[in-house]
């Protein structure tokens, strides 16, 4: 039994399209697009008349907490909130207890997001074992194993040495090292962006050079030894402008902005004084790096949205800022913050933005073998039918995820997903798991 | 129904800090009276809650309680269960839990006031969060300038030292701006945090430059322990760069005011002769804290006034 | 709240001839002056204490000292209210050990500014006598308390206000009956 998605618009940026059209599935994968597609009696009908139809998003950067943390995030959660915001696959990080360092976890993280069936749970290995920063955790096993990239994410890895090894290794795992680029000798105590909120909050801040020095380090490493890097969450004008520079000299690297650094600076902070929903790391930075990192985005020097899910329980965020833990629960409102913050306000093309939450991610993940991040016929039937008209208050009533930690909680925005298809199967629609 | 929380003074009115000040004032006399107590806080309960070791705060807002005839419970990190884990939320709620009519919190936290206002039904009072403010610690200091004849439309205050730690900076800073006077922070660079001009303040590297024809000149405590995190090279070094002796003093205005929240590091900051010197008025500022509290606490429980009669 | 005035009930004249049987009655009472001490209640108090002291002087040719209570922060009635109270000093530069204290305000109705100020006067010490003068007694007493000297007795309705106004603060003596147009008195 197949589906007939009627009169949507198909933006698929593989393919140049951007036109109201049919797409049909057939045994999970997309059949044929095209104009007035007939319907045949094996197919079940979804009207997507004023909707958008895409490919199924794609996240290489959430934090699904299983295992070792279920209070905050399992598996199974995770995946609930990926569907409901119109992501089909999702990579995660590999900060869990026990750390993903080795094929054992790789292959846990693998079959616990099989048996959910709601998405493709994929696993990033850690780059050094039980992410100490002291020795490279088994790469290549963990590669064979399944893992699609390998990070420390959540600390930085501290020692240049061990960077350019791990690039190093990236050649031969073919897999890229994503870097979370934070000197903790600036950062350490702080819990926000060193800047005038900070100084009026008395809050400790990280300057931005901790973040730009740790990107220019390993852009200069990857270009010096070679292999795979992508930088995750690029939150400071000159961390862009050093990226922008470096890949104008012809420095082949990826990197990634997170819809709140997009959409959110530190004045939030004064609007609402220690909101620890608002406390993540890299921090929200100032309104001039915020505009930077967008203009980054639109010009292409930012390859890639992700989400940087990282769900907390309440106990972890009703505190203290200085006590509370770092994070936003993301992977609910990405669609709709990207959507209203760069479409609707700074009139990017949907062709961009689904571009770069899941097109590139797919090609930088290696995913195109499957050919993900597309509408092509033959691809997988992972499909995000969104609506970017209606608008809808942020409700984490309403959440699948465990963490309810957003900033957004209250917004108004537009560009929900309405329903999702995984491997050709209606997992999401209406707004309800199916 | 409107809260009279004080939380800092960014967000306290200048007509409400003038009537902080001059409530404290009406209440002086009560201090010299053969009965210290006015009956007007009777029967209301207020909780010091203490996360960071400070005597003279705490007694001064005790005392100011007493002679208002509140009721006290002192809650402190030694004898709470803060230790064994409990939140600050919970330890707040479960004060609140047994009739507290007002909580006043000292937090090494930022914004740990401002966190309590939003779980408690009843006012919160700041008496220092982290390095944010310490309301008042500035309304004691206003009120002894006021006392001093210090006008302050147009009334330079140099504030020297570890600005970028110190809630008393933040608070005085807000408050003074507010009622016209114009602050001038002076301090080594790595201890002025970024933007400090946002605050309100003009940031002078020099310290002749910042006392030069100041009305009051306050000097910061120093924490020694900032030394071994590299945030000055040494006392010695510091003491003559930024420390208030007779030589310096003198630049500031004739009989201008010398200040210091206490406690002192005499010979680092400032030197005994100027501390105990004529200009000083570092021991008024205490007396004046009890009186600031007096009105602050009036004006968190005491409500407003009805007038039954014509 | 709009006022209205409804009557005038005490002019100029009238106030001076009340604030002068006044005075002979507190000679009278107090067998002279001695130990006679009189506190004006904050605001329309004080100006009143200070005729009366000029009255008596006029009488008995001796200065008596007056001081100033503001009963604030004495009152029972302070209610949770956007609008916060203003503290004045509470100015009585003598002892009250002994004496023979007049306390004098302008209107006595509840009961409720005398008794507050009665506190107020007892922890400054203790009084021999305390005694209570006012302009106007306008009745509605919740508390048993009876003022010793009263200028005028004026019944009232409780939607009445009465308004003692005195050169000093209001620029002109007169005492008159306010009613609010909409809504009873606050």
């Amino acid at each position: 039994m197949g589906w007939l998605i009627k009169g949507g618009r198909i933006v698929d940026p593989a393919n140049h399209l951007d036109r109201v059209m049919d797409l049909r599935i057939e045994e999970g994968r997309v059949a044929e697009v095209g104009e007035k597609l007939e319907r045949r009696a094996s197919d079940r009908v979804l009207d997507a008349n004023g909707l958008v139809v895409a490919p199924g998003l794609i996240d290489m950067h959430a934090h699904f907490r299983e295992p070792g943390h279920e209070e905050k995030e399992d598996i199974e959660t995770g995946s609930k909130a990926a569907v409901m915001g119109g992501y089909t696959t999702v990579a995660c990080m590999a900060n869990t207890d026990p750390v993903c360092d080795n094929a054992a976890v790789v292959r846990y993280v693998i079959e616990r997001g099989k048996q959910v069936g709601l998405c493709d749970v994929l696993p990033i290995g850690a780059v050094s074992k039980g992410l100490k920063g002291e020795e490279l955790a088994e790469m290549a096993d963990m590669a064979k194993a399944g893992a699609v990239a390998f990070s420390d994410d959540g600390r930085p890895v501290t020692s240049a040495s061990l960077m350019m090894k791990a690039l190093q290794y990236s050649q031969i795992v073919k897999k890229p090292v994503i870097s979370h680029a934070e000197d903790v000798s600036l950062s350490s105590g702080t819990s926000m962006h060193f800047g005038r909120v900070s100084t009026r909050l008395g809050l400790r801040g990280v300057p931005s050079a901790g973040e730009e020095s740790i990107v220019m380090r390993d852009v200069m490493l990857c270009r010096e030894v070679g292999g795979k890097l992508h930088l995750a969450h690029l939150s400071s004008a000159w961390s862009v402008r050093f990226v922008r520079w470096a890949k104008a000299n012809g420095l082949r690297f990826t990197a990634e902005a997170t819809p709140h650094h997009l959409s959110l600076d530190h004045d939030y902070l004064l609007e609402h004084p220690y909101d620890t929903n608002a406390k993540v790391n890299p921090p929200l930075r100032a309104p001039e790096d915020r505009a930077e990192v967008c203009k980054g985005l639109s010009d292409g020097t930012i390859d890639v949205i992700a989400t940087d899910h990282a769900p907390h329980c309440v106990d972890d965020k009703d505190l203290e800022f200085d006590q509370a833990a770092f994070g936003i629960s993301g992977l609910e409102t990405a669609l709709p913050v990207c959507y209203t913050t760069l479409v609707q306000d700074m009139g990017m093309s949907l062709s961009s933005l689904i571009t770069k939450m899941s097109l590139i991610p797919a090609q930088i993940l290696g995913l195109d073998s499957v050919l993900r991040g597309t509408l092509t016929p033959g691809a997988r039937a992972d499909i995000v039918i969104f609506d970017p008209h209606t608008e809808r208050v942020v409700d984490v009533g309403e959440f699948q995820s465990k963490g309810h930690n957003t900033p957004f909680a209250g917004s108004k925005l537009r560009g929900w997903p309405v329903h999702t298809f995984y491997k050709g199967n209606l997992v999401m629609t209406e707004r309800r798991l199916a | 129904m409107h809260r009279w929380d004080l939380l800092g003074l960014e967000n306290t009115s200048a007509s409400d800090i003038v009537w902080i000040l001059d409530t404290a004032k009406s209440m002086s006399d009560i201090m010299t009276r053969d009965i210290k107590k006015v009956p007007t806080l009777r029967g209301k309960s207020v909780c010091t809650l203490f996360f960071e070791p400070s005597t003279r705060t705490r007694s001064s807002f005790e005392l100011a309680c007493k002679y208002l005839s509140a009721d006290t419970l002192s809650f402190s990190t030694t004898t709470s269960s803060v230790r064994k884990g409990e939140t600050l939320a919970d330890t707040a709620l479960n004060i609140q839990a047994m009739g507290i009519d007002a909580v006043v919190i000292r937090h090494q936290s930022s914004g740990a006031p401002h966190y309590l206002a939003q779980k408690l039904k009843c006012p919160v009072i700041n008496a220092g969060d982290g390095m944010h403010e310490h309301p008042t610690q500035a309304l004691l200091d206003m009120y002894t300038m006021r006392e001093h004849g210090v006008n302050f439309e147009g009334a330079k205050v140099a504030i020297i030292g570890d600005i970028a730690h110190s809630r008393v900076a933040r608070s005085n800073a807000w408050g003074l701006t507010k009622l016209g006077a114009h602050v001038v922070f002076c301090g080594p660079p790595t201890l002025i945090p970024p933007d400090a001009d946002k605050l309100g303040a003009e940031v002078v590297a020099d310290a002749d430059e910042a006392v030069r024809d100041a009305d009051v000149v306050y000097m910061l405590r120093l924490q020694l322990e900032r030394q071994s995190g590299g945030l000055f090279p040494s006392v010695r070094e510091y003491r003559e760069l930024y420390g208030l002796n007779r030589r310096r003093l003198a630049l500031a205005k004739r009989g201008a005011l010398v200040m210091h929240p206490g406690p002192m590091n005499r010979g680092v900051e400032i030197e005994s002769d100027v501390a105990d010197g004529p200009q000083s008025v570092i021991l008024e500022q205490v007396t004046g804290g009890v009186l600031v509290r007096m009105a602050v606490l009036f004006r968190a429980l005491g409500g407003g006034n009805e007038w039954a009669g014509s | 709240m709009v006022l209205r005035e409804k009557a005038k009930i005490m002019d100029e004249q009238a106030m001076d001839r009340a604030l002068s049987r006044i005075a002979h009655e507190v000679v009278e009472r107090n067998k002279g002056v001695e130990g006679v001490v009189l506190v004006g209640i904050r605001r329309r108090g004080v100006p009143l204490a200070n005729r009366l002291k000029q009255k008596i002087a006029e009488i008995e040719g001796k200065n008596i000292p007056v001081g100033v209570l503001d009963i604030t922060l004495y009152r029972d009635d302070l209610a949770l209210k956007a609008e916060q109270p203003v503290v004045q000093k509470t100015e009585v530069p003598f002892s009250v050990k002994g004496k023979h204290v007049v306390m004098v305000d302008d209107v006595i109705y509840t009961g409720r500014t005398a008794r507050a100020a009665m506190d107020a006067i007892m922890d400054l010490g203790r009084p021999r006598t305390i005694q209570l003068a006012v302009l106007v007694d306008r009745g509605h007493r919740e508390l048993p308390i009876r003022p010793d000297y009263v200028g005028k007795n004026v019944p009232t309705s409780q939607k009445e206000i009465i308004h003692v106004k005195v050169s000093e603060i209001d620029g002109a003596d007169e005492v008159v009956i306010e009613e609010a147009r909409d809504g009873g008195e606050e």
